[in-house]
Formats: C-alpha cells, structure tokens, sequence
C-alpha cells in the first residue's frame, strides 16, 4: 500500500467512514424512536433545499447547501405537524405525504432550472461521486504531513470530518437526554426535559448529516447508513451504548469493505472495470444485517431463548 | 381583620398541599373528559383516586403534571408551579407507553430516576449505582438488575418503574395503577414501601381501582367520574352514596355495603 493507495483510495475510504458515522449516530436514535424512515425522508427533503439554496446563491458550496437543508427539514418538520394535526392522521402517514411532495417539488425545481451543468443531476444525487473524491497530489505517505498536498485535499473529506466530529459530539453531550426521550417521552417530560426540543434537534443532526454526506457520497449510502449498521448493531447488544459502538464499527466496515470490494472485487473475480463504491457500501451494510438478523445474540423476539439473559 | 380582607382567600390554593386544583378542564377533543373539577390532597397522606374506567383518572394525574394541555383551572404543587418543582414529584405512568424493545436492563430503567440528581453530565458513580440496586431490591426486583425490560412480566416491569419513582426520592409520588397486574405478595410489598414513604413524610397520590382495599391502604380519597364526585377523609366521603354517584349505578347495592362496611 504506497503512493497509489494515498493517491487513489485513501481520501474517498475516509470520506466514507467520516460519511457512514455521522449517518449512523443519529439512525441509532431514529430507529429506536420508529422513526428510521425520516432517514429516508429526509434524503428526500434535501434535494429541494439544495436545489433552492442553489438557486438563491449560486454556488455549491456547503454553506448554503446546509442551510438549504436544514431550512427544508424544518419546514418538513412543520408540515408534518401541520398535516398530522389538521387531517388527525398517524405520524408516519403525515411525513409520507410531506416528504413525497417535498421530493416531486424539488424534481421539478431541478428539471426547470438550468442546474445540468453543475453536479445536481439526479445521478450523482443518488450515487455520488466517491470514486472521484481523490488526492492527486500526494505522493505517498509522507503527503500527510506536507502542507501543500494537504491543501488540494478534496473539500468533501475535512468537511465529512468535522460534521462527523460534530455530531461525535453532540451525541456524547446531549447522551442521557437522546435516550431517556426514545425511551420514555413521558418521563422525560415529567422530569421537565424539552422534549420537542430534542426531538427537533435530533432530526437536524440528522438532517444536516444527509446533507453534507449526501453531497460527498450520494443518498444511497445515507439511507443505508441510516438505518443498517443501527439496526443490526441492535441485534448484537441489549444496552444502548453497545448499540451505539457496534453501529459505529458496522459503518466503518462497510465503508472501508463496500470500497474495497467495489475497486477490487471485479478484477479478483476476473472481470474488468469496477462497480459503483456507493452501492458496494450500501450492499454490505446490507449484508452485515442479514447477518446480524441470523446470529445476533439479542435477535429477542425473534425464536430460541431470549439474548438478554443476565450475562 | 383588615389584613384578611386584603387576601382572597377564595382564590388561594393550600400551598401546604402537595397537589391542590382548581377548577380543572381538559378535554381531548370536544368533549371534556375532566370538568371544573376541584382538589385538594393532604400532605403526607396516602390518598386513593377511584373511578370507573374513562373517567379521568390518568387524565387528572396527566393534566397535573402538565402533561397534557388544560383547557382551564389552576394545578398547584407545594404551592408552586408545577414546573418549578419538578424534582420533587415522581410519576408512574399506568402501563408506562415505552418502547420494550428497546436496549436497556431493569437497573438501567432504574438509573434514569437518578438523572435528575446526576445531572445530564455527570459520570455516574457507583454509589449511584448501588443505589438503584437497593431501590430495585425495595420491590423485589433485586435478581433482574440485568434483565431487558421487554423480557420481564407486566408485573415486573410495573415494578420497575416504581423502583425508578422511589429512585426519584421524590416528596409527592403520583401513581397511576399501582397494583395493576401485581400478585397478591408483591401488592402487599409495595403497599409496605408506600406507607414507609408515607412515614418518612412523603405523599401519595395513587389511582386505584380496588374498592375492597381503599380503606385499608388510604387516608384520603377522591372519587371522580368526569367531575369531583367527593373528595376527603376515606372514612367520611368513601359512602355507598358516594360510590353508587361515581359507578353511575353499575355496581350492585350489596357489593357497596360490603365495601364501605370493611372500611368503617
Ligand atoms: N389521548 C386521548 N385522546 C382522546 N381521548 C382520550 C385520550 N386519552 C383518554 N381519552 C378519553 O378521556 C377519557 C378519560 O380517560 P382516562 O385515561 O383519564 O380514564 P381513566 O379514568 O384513567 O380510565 P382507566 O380506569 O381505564 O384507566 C376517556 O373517555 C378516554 O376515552
Ligand atoms: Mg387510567
């Protein structure tokens, strides 16, 4: 592993990692709260936030991009309560509603507006561009500490990181809120915690970590991040924290292993060419489930004696 | 007496108790399902809130906590507004709306009553900890510490759930069905904790269903359908009269005799 690896598959590997965590801190929570789906939906609801803050700005920088975001998650957000309250209809079918137009609207946002030439097009939405997330100028490993190939460093990979070190964060500070809210809202509000607050909150880390993921490495791998390393780290523990470690170690692996397989798998199996690094990470976290799904030790409800015995 | 007519004392709720109301609506929709209803519980007493099923009962406690929206009425807890005392109070939900699934042990549960004493911050130690193991011992639940919740019998989850509100350390307990699907000996343990809570100064306020123990586990009572039928001292307001009100006439006249006559 030389110059080649640092040059070509360094940066998008982290870029991957850095993506794949900061979408799966968050789907932790969003899974345990039934709300797994919002991970979906707001992939959704980025693209016309990203679309208008491009139209208003005129730029793809990440800025603006997130502030679309978020200002469309928010106004999703509003929506849903508006629709659940008005049609007294259940939370799901209310975000299912919101999301979808919120989606079309920001299709037809996309198809009216001249944006094919900069990379909104709904390819790179869904897929991204991992692959081309390179660092041309390094020349082995010594260009980690050389200020000047650090420099051309592609913008996506300290971006990624320091959303991901963010939400590392927040996740940490705001620990015994997140869980005792999931857990038991109604407690949570007996004991006069701000549970809307949180609840907001949590869905604006987590739509601020589809955004900036999404725009480094496509929707797919959001949603997969969202909802596969979370869930099945929930089949292999009993306690949140572990849940959360083993989401962590789940992501990981599937980003440095979708990668791998996705630039080496084809040719070890004699083919030419490669497969789409996106949908490689998708694809094993999906894996990584099923597996979970067959042997993990807290696998509960489903058949032989229960995982939670007292150890 | 100039002095006293300064202060109206029409509009002064107890501040010496623990739970006082006033004229509390709430509705869910557009019928009511509490109306202008008044209360007052005494401190360091074990008071008892019955009524038949809907008529507002977890509402009441709901609406006291500010849980839940009131269309009007005032709620004072030690005299305060409820939210300047949180700390104080402990709540057990009737058939708590968690999610069983989800990934924590009984002891865990247990811990998250301590929060508000750690802080949201704070490591928690281990004298925190054993703690939570003595109040998980107090009702009987010592063995299943590492137990997931979803994987402990209704009875054994509801008392879980009370280890967390004597974890509180609270000084008014609101308790919504207690006793609901615990076994005879566990009723019997859990009436011990809550008196010994009532002698160390705490008050009780509990829903309960069992006519046959009121006067045997309560100082005081409210008995409600929609509004406050009676409301005070079991053995005063705990009258067949009263009863045969609050059941609208579905319970029999003999099955009220024999229940006011083992009270008295
Ligand atoms: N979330 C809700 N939405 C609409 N109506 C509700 C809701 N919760 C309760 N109600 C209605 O309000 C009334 C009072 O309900 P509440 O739960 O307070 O009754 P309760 O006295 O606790 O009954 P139970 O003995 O069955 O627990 C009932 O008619 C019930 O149908
Ligand atoms: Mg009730």
């Amino acid at each position: 592993m030389g110059a080649e690896f640092v040059q070509f598959s360094l940066t998008p590997i982290l870029i991957g990692i850095f993506a794949a965590i900061a979408c799966a801190l968050p789907g932790n929570f969003l899974i345990l709260r039934r709300q797994a789906l919002i991970g979906d939906a707001i992939s959704h609801v980025v693209l016309p936030g990203i679309v208008v803050a491009f139209l208003v700005t005129g730029t793809t920088a990440t800025g603006p991009m997130l502030l679309g975001a978020a200002g469309a998650a928010l106004v999703a957000v509003v929506l849903i309560e508006t629709v659940r309250r008005l049609g007294k209809i259940e939370p799901g079918a209310a975000m299912g509603v919101v999301f979808t137009a919120l989606f079309a609207g920001g299709v037809l946002l996309l198809e009216q507006s001249d944006t094919s030439s900069v990379h909104l097009d709904v390819e790179h939405a869904l897929m991204g561009n991992l692959e081309q997330l390179i660092w041309l100028r390094a020349d082995g490993w010594g260009s980690l500490v050389d200020p000047v190939a650090l420099a051309a460093l592609p913008p996506e990979l300290p971006r990624m990181a320091i959303v991901a070190v963010i939400i590392m964060v927040l996740t940490v500070l705001f620990w015994r809120p997140l869980k005792l809210t999931s857990f038991d809202e109604g407690f949570a509000r007996a004991i006069g915690l701000p549970v809307n607050v949180i609840a907001l909150g949590l869905v604006a880390t987590a739509a601020a970590a589809a955004v900036a993921a999404f725009d480094a490495v496509g929707s797919i791998i959001v949603i997969a991040m969202f909802i596969c390393p979370p869930a099945a780290a929930r089949l292999m523990t009993n306690r949140l924290s572990m849940q959360v470690a083993w989401s962590i170690a789940f992501a990981v692996l599937s980003a440095v292993l979708g990668y791998v397989l996705a630039g080496y798998g084809p040719i070890w199996l004699g083919a030419a060419g490669s497969v789409s690094a996106a949908g490689m990470v998708a694809a094993i976290s999906g894996v990584i489930l099923l597996l979970a799904c067959l042997f993990g030790p807290a696998r509960g409800r489903v058949g032989v004696a229960a995982g939670g015995e007292a150890p | 007496m100039a002095e006293i007519s300064l202060v109206d004392t029409r509009n002064a709720l107890d501040p010496a108790s623990p739970l006082a109301v006033r004229g509390l609506t709430v509705s869910y929709g557009e019928k009511p399902a509490l109306f202008s209803l008044d209360a007052t519980f005494p401190a360091g007493a074990m008071s008892a809130i019955v009524g038949p099923n809907g008529a507002g009962k977890s509402t009441f406690l709901k609406a006291a906590l500010g849980l839940i929206p009131r269309v009007s009425g005032e709620v004072q807890v030690f005299g305060r507004d409820v939210d300047r005392v949180r700390d104080r109070i402990a709540y057990v939900p009737q058939r708590a709306s968690v999610d069983w699934d989800f990934p924590t042990t009984a002891i865990d549960v247990v811990l998250m009553g301590l929060y508000g004493q750690i802080g949201l911050w704070r490591r928690i130690s281990g004298q925190y900890k054993a703690r939570a193991r003595a109040c998980l011992d107090r009702v009987g639940m010592g063995e299943f510490a590492d137990r997931q919740i979803g994987q402990l019998s209704g009875g054994q989850q509801q008392r879980v759930f009370l280890a967390r509100a004597l974890a509180q350390e609270a000084d008014l307990f609101l308790l919504d069905e207690p006793f609901a699907g615990v076994d005879a000996a566990t009723e019997r343990a859990i009436i011990d904790v809550l008196k010994s809570l009532q002698a160390d100064g705490r008050s009780i306020v509990a829903v309960h269903h069992d006519l046959s123990t009121v006067p045997d586990y309560f100082d005081h009572v409210m008995l409600v359908n929609l509004r406050r039928i009676a409301e005070g001292p079991v053995r005063q307001v705990f009258t067949a009269a009263a009863l045969s009100e609050t059941y609208g006439g579905r319970l029999g006249a003999t099955q009220i005799d024999t229940l006011t006559l083992q009270g008295a």
